[in-house]
């Protein structure tokens, strides 16, 4: 009989294991088993906003591989029966009947008064859209002929989706055309500055001394220099008679040339820090040059940080870019560019007249906003270890 | 203070002598010179140019000299006040330049003014409403504002305020003071023209401004002594202006390096595209035409504003936070 004054004595019955709070779930031992990159790829698919600008501008870059077959024109097909036409609006229904994608076609009249082209949509013509269909032909990259398109208009019709400019070229394909140009002179450009910055930023932060000294007041100098008008006094130099791609690759050099010194200061001042290490004293040691130990030893620990802020500077290179053809300094006709595209745009008279001229900066805020918001994301998860 | 300012003074007329010398290098870069572009002109036009008229012209434009000779007179010209002659104008680039400069300032001036009356109110308010809807409305509108290539939004703003406020297009002022000496009136106009540019020209900068001066804050609100002046019960509003608002206040100021080039750039492109009466519009067309001289003292006056000004923040921010003028150099 126990005793009603005293307590049953409670036993545990589950087996002894002191060590428990030592064994790792599945979860952790994912987690400690990750490699530097695999977190980060976890820490980056958290921040939504940066996943969907990613995937925004890889079908951007995958577009501008095949920008030929998905314009509906060609770059230089002009329409000179349809000079600045306003976009056709795309329909499902005809008169209550569904008949799929097509566009009403444009009838055309000029205005005797202020001879103001004046284009009415006509909704007896209806123009069904075709799709993977033969249109105009085209030398893919210069290179690979053919005729298939994404789209094209309807057998006689038109199809322009945002207008046309003062040649009645279609504004859709100059736009795709335009990216391809648009597109690669940041990450050229950016190619550039990222080897000036590394080289030059490794040599300052590595050997230090009057060579640090000397870097470090040259970018001093440079970064209390406003971009734009060394940029365009750089351009004016490129001689206007040059080859479309010589002059192509002059920009991207020019844009590249004044970008380089902060990323060279944040290369520095992490090799400033990281060299001291004992590791790096170890290859030393071992013989290794300069240039293995920087590349090799120091460069990979901020690796993620160099790409998160050149994603984050590449967007000043598409608004230079853009704003040097603006101006007429930058890439010029024939070369399409959304700048060159947007050069049209230049007066009063297109706002107001001609709006769906300045479609293009639509295309240039997108990308601009996508890789900001890229950057931002590649910034937060380039430090995995980080807590926050 | 007196070493430190001795030291920057030092440094700053240093750069400034670097970077004449590498507009000079950038100016002499294309091939030809004014005379070649000229006599190519004139012949365009069915005149004939006898090869001593060309010699002639290159020595009086001092072009038949070595490119080290030509700096050295434009430096001396410049440090006597002679920014030598402009080609284009037929004019000595004193003349060109004039009022140029002093409203290239003002715009320049009245830009950083805005970026900062606008950001300060707006950075602090987001960051006091940390992931409220008016947070995330600001922090999209500063990226809006930041991806916007600022010479279209000049061309849309223009259009507006003609619309809305008949505010006459382009310029900096109405037509009929354009030749007129300074008076009220003329400054009154300039005023009532003066905030399209300064808006096309400030969003990028404010945008930037506010998300900066929102981390920043944000930075410090987390602070331990935050917390402490909390829980000793001190009144929010007083808490924030008393503590972290000052700490968030340096890097907000000294920021100035990086905003300085940034308005003087836009400045240029959106004075082109509107037309003001400023340096961007001469500059582009005094490039364009190899107008050395021209382009040259554009291009220096514009450098000296940002080094000058850079230099004047350097000065405040040393009197503002004692810890600077123990580091040498200064920003960042």
């Amino acid at each position: 009989m126990s005793d009603p004054d005293r307590l049953d004595h409670y036993v545990s019955t589950d087996p002894f294991a002191p060590q428990d709070d030592q064994v790792l779930t599945p979860a952790q031992e994912r987690l400690y088993a990750a490699s530097q990159w695999t977190m980060m790829w976890w820490r980056f698919r958290r921040h939504r906003l940066a996943v969907v600008s990613g995937i925004v501008l890889l079908l951007m870059y995958a577009g501008i591989l095949v920008a030929e077959f998905l314009a509906p024109y060609d770059l230089h097909s002009r329409n000179v029966d349809f000079i600045h036409a306003p976009p056709q609006q795309v329909r499902l229904f005809h008169e209550g009947r569904f008949v799929g994608p097509f566009v009403y076609g444009l009838d055309y009249r000029l205005d005797m008064t202020n001879l103001k082209r004046e284009y009415t949509p006509d909704p007896d013509k209806v123009q069904p859209i075709r799709f993977f269909c033969r249109g105009d032909r085209y030398r893919m990259w210069g290179l690979i002929p053919g005729d298939l398109h994404l789209i094209c208009a309807a057998d006689g019709g038109t199809l322009f989706l945002l207008g046309t400019d003062r040649l009645g070229r279609d504004m859709l394909s100059r736009l795709i055309h335009g990216a391809r140009v648009s597109l690669t002179v940041g990450l050229l450009g950016i190619a550039i500055s990222f080897l000036l910055g590394i080289t030059l930023g490794g040599i300052s932060g590595y050997f230090g001394g009057w060579v640090d000294n000397l870097i470090q007041r040259i970018i001093e100098i440079m970064r209390s220099l406003p971009e734009l008008p060394l940029w365009m006094a750089l351009s004016a130099a490129v001689p206007i008679n040059w080859d479309p791609v010589a002059v192509y690759f002059c920009i991207t050099v020019i844009l590249g040339l004044l970008d380089w010194p902060g990323l060279a200061r944040a290369v520095r001042s992490k090799l400033l820090a990281l060299k001291e290490e004992d590791y790096c004293a170890a290859a030393e040691m071992m013989g290794a040059t300069p240039a293995r130990v920087i590349g090799h030893h120091l460069l990979p620990n901020f690796m993620s940080h160099l790409i998160a802020s050149l994603t984050l500077s590449i967007p000043t290179m598409i608004l230079g870019e853009t704003a040097l053809s603006f101006l007429g300094l930058g890439l010029r006709p024939p070369v399409t560019s959304w700048g060159v595209l947007l050069s049209e745009a230049q007066n009063i008279e297109a706002v107001v007249l001609y709006p769906w001229l300045m479609t293009p900066v639509f295309a240039v805020i997108v990308t601009v906003l996508a890789f900001n918001f890229l950057g931002d994301g590649l910034r937060d998860a380039a430090d995995p270890y980080h807590q926050r | 203070m007196y070493v430190y300012l001795m030291r920057r003074l030092f440094t700053m007329l240093v750069s400034l002598l670097a970077i004449s010398g590498l507009i000079f290098l950038i100016i002499q870069l294309p091939p030809g010179d004014f005379v070649t572009a000229y006599v190519t002109e004139l012949e365009s036009q069915g005149e004939m140019v006898s090869p001593e008229k060309i010699a002639f012209l290159r020595q009086q434009y001092g072009l038949d000299k070595s490119p080290l000779e030509q700096y050295a007179d434009w430096i001396v010209g410049i440090l006597q006040g002679d920014f030598g002659y402009s080609f284009e104008y037929n004019l000595p680039v004193t003349e060109v330049v004039g009022d140029r400069v002093l409203l290239s300032i003002v715009v320049n001036a009245a830009t950083i003014l805005f970026i900062y009356a606008v950001s300060f109110p707006l950075g602090v308010y987001a960051a006091t409403h940390q992931y409220t809807l008016s947070d995330y409305g600001l922090s999209f509108l500063g990226f809006l504002g930041l991806a916007t290539p600022n010479f279209l939004l000049a061309l849309v703003l223009l259009y507006l305020a003609n619309r809305w406020f008949g505010t006459s297009i382009g310029g900096l002022m109405d037509p009929q003071y354009l030749n007129r000496p300074w008076s009220v009136d003329k400054v009154l106009s300039v005023l009532e023209h003066l905030w399209v540019p300064v808006v096309v020209i400030g969003t990028a900068g404010t945008a930037g401004m506010i998300r900066r001066l929102r981390a920043n804050l944000l930075d410090e609100l987390n602070q331990a002594y935050v917390v402490t002046a909390k829980a000793k019960g001190m009144a929010p509003r007083r808490l924030l202006v008393k503590y972290p608002l000052r700490m968030a206040l340096n890097p907000f100021i000294a920021d100035i390096g990086n905003l300085l080039p940034q308005v003087v750039s836009g400045a240029v492109i959106v004075s082109a595209v509107m037309s003001l009466p400023t340096t961007g519009p001469v500059l582009l067309s005094a490039l364009q035409s190899q107008d050395v001289y021209l382009a040259g003292s554009f291009l220096l006056l514009l450098a000296v504003l940002t080094v000058v000004g850079m230099f004047v923040s350097d000065l405040l921010l040393a009197a503002l936070d004692p810890r600077i003028r123990l580091v040498s150099g200064g920003r960042r």
